[in-house]
């Protein structure tokens, strides 16, 4: 083919990725932080006993999961304003991967809590704890230790949703690294370098959530 | 004669179409330890489970310390009590289960300082001191800071009870304590409750450990299709029991 590969025009924009890859962490992490508090609530929601709470939280999982999250951030971006709602771009991305990995999470958690011994609840209450301090302290932190594997996969899944950000406009890794393939026609080098920020980055964050499952572990 | 502690009047308790409780009555007093008995599905271990509203029930009081426990009757309507009453008075009772449900994610002080802590409202060093004095009378001082998972049987029952006993229960509820657990660490539990009962702790043993009912207890109840078929002193009742049931139940158990 006779192509030489020549980095040097993406090594001198690699601040811009740096700055996209941190803005993409920033993302994903406040997205997952309001989806965990959403999933949680969903989650207990989805085990109520009441269908006039379980199903409309049922609904939200259906329709969030049916639809691609790209079609959710076209949606917000340039469909809510006709309706009155106006978002910044960032706000309009944070609000939608919030409400997609919300009924993620709230999958992931349910599961988590259908693990947990009806025993654990009945003997909470015998020493005179409230239902809302046994969800505390008991059903919560035990249901976390047991989707933490699988939670692992779900935050790298979401942080690489984050990618979608980039149709609009929003200048995250994928967006600055189009950028930059435009400005310096270096195609190749260029996508070849963002990959490999993604990659590195989805390597650290599994071996920080291996952590957290080592020591979070009941010991036995 | 020591004060009344419990009254049970009419009790009634079904799931649906079957009547798993068909009108219990009984009284206890202050330091009696009763054990009973009875073949499964008789109604032994729901009847424990509604004194700390573990089950609801249809029809029927519970007086502890003069409370009714679980509902309230104003003019012919009964009612449930609040969520937080019930939780209040379910710390009235302790009680310790078949298959111990330790918190696994904390270790037997935590276990045993959690009520304290939420319920009691007890700061967390002065839980902590109640909590080691309550594993030290168990045998289990040296395991506070283990999880459960790394204990026995023997031992998780042991920290069950003393989580319940650490809250200061006017009465001890214990259902079938030992069947879950392996014959040589069966003793170690039936003696930390020997202890209790020797302290004067007021107890409702449901068991199937006969020779235990028999020389713990101050009174058996025999239950028998959802109703006490018969209740007395064990040694008259074990040696002569009044009704055919009973004595049934007693040569198809493992105390002879």
């Amino acid at each position: 083919m006779g192509y030489t590969l020549n980095f040097a025009a993406v090594w001198r924009s690699f601040d811009q990725l740096l700055e996209g890859l941190a803005l993409s962490l920033g993302l994903a992490f406040v997205s997952i932080l309001i989806g965990a508090v959403i999933g949680l609530l969903v989650a207990f929601a989805l085990m109520a006993k009441s269908g006039w709470i379980s199903r409309p939280a049922a609904t939200y999982v259906t329709i969030i999961r049916n639809l691609p999250i790209l079609v959710l951030v076209l949606f917000a971006y340039f469909a809510l304003p006709q309706m009155g709602v106006r978002l910044g771009k960032i706000e309009s991305f944070v609000a939608v991967l919030s409400i997609y990995s919300g009924a993620y999470l709230a999958e992931v958690f349910r599961a988590g809590l259908l693990s947990i011994p009806k025993g654990l609840t009945e003997a909470g209450l015998a020493i005179g704890l409230t239902p809302m301090q046994i969800r505390v302290s008991i059903i919560v932190p035990l249901m976390l230790r047991n989707v933490l594997p699988s939670l692992s996969s779900t935050v790298i899944s979401l942080f690489k949703d984050t990618s979608l950000a980039a149709a609009i406009a929003v200048p995250e890794l994928t967006f600055e690294a189009r950028k930059i393939n435009v400005e310096s026609f270096r195609v190749i080098e260029t996508w070849i370098v963002a990959s490999g920020l993604y990659v590195v980055t989805c390597s650290i964050l599994a071996a920080l959530m291996r952590v957290a499952e080592r020591r979070l572990a009941v010991p036995r | 004669m020591s004060k009344l502690l419990l009254e049970i009047q009419g009790l009634r308790k079904q799931y649906g179409a079957l009547e798993v409780l068909k009108g219990v009555d009984c009284t206890m007093r202050e330091g009696e330890v009763i054990s009973i008995i009875g073949s499964s599905g008789s109604g032994k271990t729901t009847m424990l489970r509604c004194i700390n509203m573990l089950e609801d029930f249809q029809a029927g009081r519970i007086v502890l310390d003069g409370e009714e426990i679980g509902y309230e009757q104003s003019n012919g309507t009964r009612r449930r009590k609040s969520e937080k009453d019930i939780a209040r008075q379910r710390a009235l009772t302790g009680m310790a289960f078949q298959q111990f449900n330790l918190f696994p994610h904390m270790t037997a002080a935590q276990n045993v300082m959690l009520g304290l802590i939420k319920v009691k409202k007890m700061p967390r060093d002065e839980a902590r001191a109640v909590a080691e004095k309550w594993l030290d009378r168990v045998g289990l001082a040296a395991r506070a800071d283990h999880h459960p998972g790394q204990l026995s049987g023997g031992q998780q029952q042991r920290v069950a009870i003393a989580r319940a006993i650490a809250m200061s229960p006017r009465l001890m509820l214990f259902d079938e304590v030992t069947s879950a657990l392996d014959p040589e660490l069966v003793g170690e539990v039936l003696q930390v409750i020997k202890g209790l009962a020797a302290d004067g702790m007021s107890m409702l043993i449901v068991t199937h450990e006969m020779r235990f009912a028999y020389e713990v207890s101050s009174r058996v109840i025999f239950m028998n299709q959802g109703v006490i078929g018969e209740e007395g002193d064990p040694k008259e009742m074990f040696a002569n029991p009044r009704t055919e049931r009973l004595a049934e139940f007693l040569k198809t158990s493992s105390f002879n």
